[in-house]
């Protein structure tokens, strides 16, 4: 009975972990304010854009070295809604992706590109840095070394 | 050590910097030559008869530019014939990516029939003059007597899922602007795209 509650259970957090859930720019900004002094990577990636499944890993390692820190790496899928179930959710779950995962829900390309940074051409990969105070965008791609950079750089 | 690592980091953020400059709307585009997916170079200068271009900037491989190849193939067979033709231009680096190669950009327009030209721009020279930043990316033209103004740069639509209730065909209206003697209303669009696979190294 036991182990059957422990597999349960197991099973509870292993599909919790898989969550991807639907994120407005408005949530965002929400969280960012009322983030204190932590400080957001928030990485715009597709599971069909393969730089960007090339860099994931760096920001898994990032999230990993700044686990005690004020940081907070959240991954933004640009993936087509309807997407969600049969490409993003799978994506995570085999890549075992432990940063939070949220899927964009703005259907509007011409307000939120502008919105989330004024210079951003709509290629991705693209890496957002902020905070309450500073927001730095890159439309790049990340080494690790150079995550870690922009990271520490942020002032 | 820190400071090296600092100094490389700007010079790789000033890299980034250098990526964005190219054409703004208004700008006078200067001619180019790349070969085609058929072997014979392709100019601007060959089309005496064109009343301006649309140069899109597309590839093999990115999710977003093929849900608009049929698109672009449409935009040439209505527009070629009414002064704006389509020109495609691949710039990508096939050594980065090897399904980018001119074989390969040949054997696409050859299963899909483009009725369009297909340019291969293997040291990004051409994509870096007009700063296109990713794929798919336009750059609508239009021609004087011995010059090209950059009239609309952007997106074809504001589709590219195939099923937004208000789809705006942006090429089309700036086109329609033009041939009304008018500049397009909405001159720069943007959308989400596959970034440009840059020559290594």
């Amino acid at each position: 009975m036991r182990i059957i509650f422990i597999i349960c259970l197991s099973l509870i957090v292993y599909m919790a972990g898989a969550q991807v859930k639907l994120l407005t720019l408005d949530d965002l900004d929400k969280r960012i304010a009322n983030g204190k002094d932590t400080t957001y990577v928030v990485n715009f990636w597709a599971t069909w854009c393969a730089p960007c499944v090339a860099e994931l890993p760096n920001f898994e390692k990032l999230r990993i070295s700044n686990l005690k820190k004020p940081v907070k790496v959240i991954l933004v899928s640009l993936d087509f809604k309807s997407k969600l179930e049969k490409a993003v959710i799978p994506f995570v779950v085999k890549n075992n992706i432990k940063a939070e995962v949220f899927l964009l829900n703005e259907p509007n390309q011409q307000k939120y590109i502008e919105r989330i940074d004024k210079k951003w051409s709509g290629a991705i990969p693209a890496t957002l840095f902020v905070n309450k105070r500073i927001r730095r965008f890159y439309e790049k791609e990340f080494t690790e070394v150079e995550l870690n950079n922009a990271l520490l750089n942020l002032k | 050590m820190k400071n090296f690592f600092l100094i490389g980091f700007m010079l790789i953020t000033c890299y980034a910097y250098a990526q964005t400059e190219g054409y703004k709307v208004g700008d006078i585009v200067k001619d180019f030559s790349l070969k085609n997916v058929d072997g014979k170079s392709v100019s601007l200068a060959d089309y005496s008869n064109a009343k301006g271009f649309i140069i899109v900037f597309t590839c093999n491989t990115c999710p977003v530019a093929k849900a608009y190849q049929d698109r672009v193939s449409a935009l040439n067979s209505s527009y070629a014939s009414k002064g704006f033709p389509v020109i495609a231009i691949n710039p990508n680096d096939a050594d980065a990516v090897p399904e980018e190669s001119f074989e390969k950009m040949q054997a696409l327009s050859k299963t899909k029939n483009f009725g369009h030209p297909y340019l291969f721009d293997p040291n990004h020279i051409v994509t870096k003059q007009f700063g296109a930043l990713k794929t798919p990316h336009v750059f609508l033209l239009s021609k004087t007597d011995n010059e090209n103004v950059v009239e609309y740069i952007g997106a074809i639509d504001n589709d590219s899922e195939g099923e937004n209730p208000e789809k705006i065909n942006y090429v089309q209206n700036a086109i329609s602007d033009l041939s009304n003697g008018k500049k397009p209303t909405v001159s720069s669009t943007k959308a989400v795209g596959c970034s440009i696979k840059w020559k290594k190294g």
